[in-house]
């Protein structure tokens, strides 16, 4: 479905340097049995999140009210095993909309560019940065620049480009989905279905 | 003429359009469907006013969230059966063929759908579930998508794809005695990290990969994802038509002659060239097992868990973590580690033939008093065949529980949870955090090692019980 336009966001950012986050910590499987796509910001993170008996656990970074922001800095292969959507329907319905790693799993990234949650790959040693000027204080401010493809550092104005391919863009820009497109061209599909 | 690989001509021949600057259309001849990750896919089509556009294309059948006992009766769990019957009412709606609960076909989509004869080669094949990959056993490309690609394939048959990369892994050789393909698979990723592939889409090659039958190539190319490739896939052979001749879907009579001689077609010719290569030794592969929270954390069983020297900052904490979760200290031994629960099932390990080496090895034998031991069928399928062989007999005796199929403990969505602290081993796909079941300790192995496990209680080589 069509989903918020993304242009420049500039926010604080919550840092999980954790590698290697797969998608059953991101939401575990036994919360994906919603048959809408609501809710599901709650169980976010869940079983770092909550002890069993669904209590806060305080060294968890999403209860540490210091950190707060619209942008998840996560670390090295962000995302990987399960396919499930629903790990990005939590970050997103949690509040986040940009994830920032120097590596994301592929079907992740996907999913993140589907629903209109930036997925932004930077270096290691900007990543690095972005640990560090964030634990040294936590208010500092990252934008997020998409139609110049660029991440700054507020604080000391350090920055990259990232790569996103131009279609995706355009549709993160525009807050259009590619049903939207593949609609577009169903008799050039129905033909091609035709020939098979 | 252009060297071309197995990848290429099976994806260039699906692309619809290729949009500048951007993806390919691509064309998806078989879609699977199950209950989690389709209703919200369905709920968007309403929301937009569209319907399923080719449903003789889509297969479904409810499998991630179904209870393993009792399946003739109302689904327990209230989640549950609203998932289960969303599914059973838009199949309904949109006439797509159902392989419900209790039926001659239900089990894991990714086991059905080769046993139905649905999966073939050359074909693209998706599912909104990353093992999906599995399908590549037969020369099809496969591979696992999220929700709103589901709902592009319902809606249009086609998702926006960009092509990935191409990675060939040779192994060549004979296997030792006592290693399986799950072996082979959890070796490979333990070279090549649990990222090492991603952005690619694998082939596996070689003799050693060559002389496996179906069900082992498939427990092979089911693990693809695991080190972070969208999918793998292996060059059809005889192995291949022999196993698909005679299956329902598969082409009959003067189709079956013509689908074989394109099938036969289907090979990476001499000279193409991949972006990344890797060639493994089959002699260096022994029985393996994981003792981190991703499957590349994986050692030979024999070996000890490595330490914590040469890694640095997150990377160390990582690992730290993750033996701190497991309840591992660096650099010990695994084997002789007790062990509570065995998990013989999934899509990766839930076929007959794993069923049948699992019965094989404990025939007469009788599981150690500290395991609890559950073998779920993949299938209604295997299920029946493992009843009229015997084998069920034979587990029984042993003291295995015997479960009705579904994806069961290998993400523990259902009440076949493993409790906190707890370890199984399991021939499922994934050891991390919590996989089955919140505070779960899973290590991954070969139906062969899981079987051992059982016997001993102990964390073995399947090879000393051999000796013995």
């Amino acid at each position: 479905m069509a989903y918020d336009k993304f242009t420049v966001l500039r926010d604080t950012a919550v840092p999980l340097p954790t590698e290697n986050v797969d998608t059953d910590q991101i939401i575990p499987a036994r919360f994906l049995k919603a048959t809408e796509r609501t809710g599901f910001g709650d169980n976010l993170f869940r079983d770092w999140r909550y002890d069993v008996e669904g209590n806060p656990k305080k060294d968890f970074v999403l209860n540490d009210p210091t950190y707060s922001g619209k942008i998840l800095v996560a670390g090295k292969n962000f995302g990987s095993g399960s396919s499930r959507e629903h790990a990005v329907w939590a970050l997103y319905d949690y509040g986040f909309r940009c994830v920032v790693s120097s590596f994301f799993a592929d079907i992740f990234k996907n999913n993140c560019l589907n629903i209109g949650v930036l997925p932004v790959t930077v270096s290691p040693e900007f990543a690095d940065k972005l640990f560090a000027a964030i634990e040294a204080d936590p208010k500092t401010e990252i934008e997020v620049n998409l139609p110049e493809q660029k991440i700054t550092l507020l604080s000391t104005g350090e920055f990259e480009t990232f790569d996103i391919n131009e279609y995706k863009k355009s549709n993160m820009q525009n807050g259009f989905d590619d049903i939207d497109y593949l609609l577009n061209m169903s008799d050039e599909i129905e033909a091609f279905a035709a020939s098979r | 003429m252009e060297k071309t690989t197995l990848f290429d001509k099976i994806w260039d021949s699906h692309v619809v359009r290729h949009v500048p600057a951007g993806p390919d259309v691509f064309f998806i001849d078989k879609h699977f469907i199950h209950e989690v990750t389709s209703p919200v896919a369905f709920l968007n089509l309403e929301k937009r006013g569209i319907g399923v556009k080719y449903p003789h294309r889509t297969i479904a059948t409810p499998d991630h969230n179904v209870p393993t006992v009792d399946q003739d009766q109302t689904i327990k769990d209230k989640l549950s059966r609203m998932q289960v019957e969303k599914l059973r009412e838009n199949c309904k709606k949109y006439g797509i063929e159902l392989h419900d609960l209790g039926t001659a076909h239900h089990g894991i989509v990714h086991v059905i759908g080769p046993e139905l004869g649905v999966t073939q080669p050359g074909m693209t094949i998706v599912c909104g579930d990353s093992h999906t990959s599995t399908h590549g056993a037969f020369g099809a490309i496969a591979f696992g998508i999220g929700t709103s690609e589901v709902e592009m394939v319902l809606a249009t048959q086609c998702i926006m794809q960009s092509k990935p990369k191409k990675m060939r892994i040779s192994v060549e050789g004979e296997l030792g005695k006592g290693v399986t393909s799950k072996d082979i698979i959890l070796y490979i990723i333990s070279k090549i990290s649990a990222a090492g592939a991603t952005g690619y889409f694998v082939e596996y090659a070689g003799s050693a990969i060559q002389s496996l039958s179906m069900e082992a190539r498939m427990t092979i190319c089911n693990m693809s994802i695991e080190m972070g490739a969208r999918g793998g896939l292996i060059a059809p052979d005889e192995t291949t038509f022999n196993y698909l001749k005679w299956r329902q879907y598969a082409p009959k009579g003067e189709d079956w002659e013509k689908a074989v001689a394109f099938w036969k077609s289907l090979k990476t010719d001499e000279g193409a060239v991949f972006d990344k290569e890797y060639h493994f030794d089959a002699a260096d592969i022994e029985p393996m097992i994981t003792y981190g929270t991703n499957p590349g954390m994986g050692i030979k069983v024999k070996d000890r868990i490595p330490t914590a020297e040469g890694l640095e900052g997150s990377n160390k904490a990582s690992f730290l973590k993750s033996l701190d979760y497991m309840g591992f200290e660096p650099g010990e031994p695994v084997k002789g580690k007790q062990v509570d629960y065995v998990f013989v099932g999934s899509c990766t390990n839930g076929r007959i033939e794993d069923i049948r080496a699992v019965a094989e090895f404990v025939k007469g034998k009788k599981k150690a008093e500290n395991i609890t031991a559950w073998i779920v069928p993949g299938s209604r399928e295997v299920e029946k065949m493992a009843h009229e062989e015997g084998l069920v007999k034979i587990l029984e005796e042993a003291g295995f529980e015997l479960r009705q199929p579904g994806c069961s403990a290998c993400l523990a969505m259902n009440d076949d949870k493993i409790p906190a602290g707890k370890y199984a081993v399991s021939t499922s796909n994934r050891n991390f955090e919590g996989r089955q079941g919140p505070g779960a300790r899973t290590m991954l192995a070969s139906p062969l090692t899981v079987a051992a496990v059982a016997v001993t209680g102990r964390i073995t080589d399947p090879r000393e019980v051999f000796e013995n």
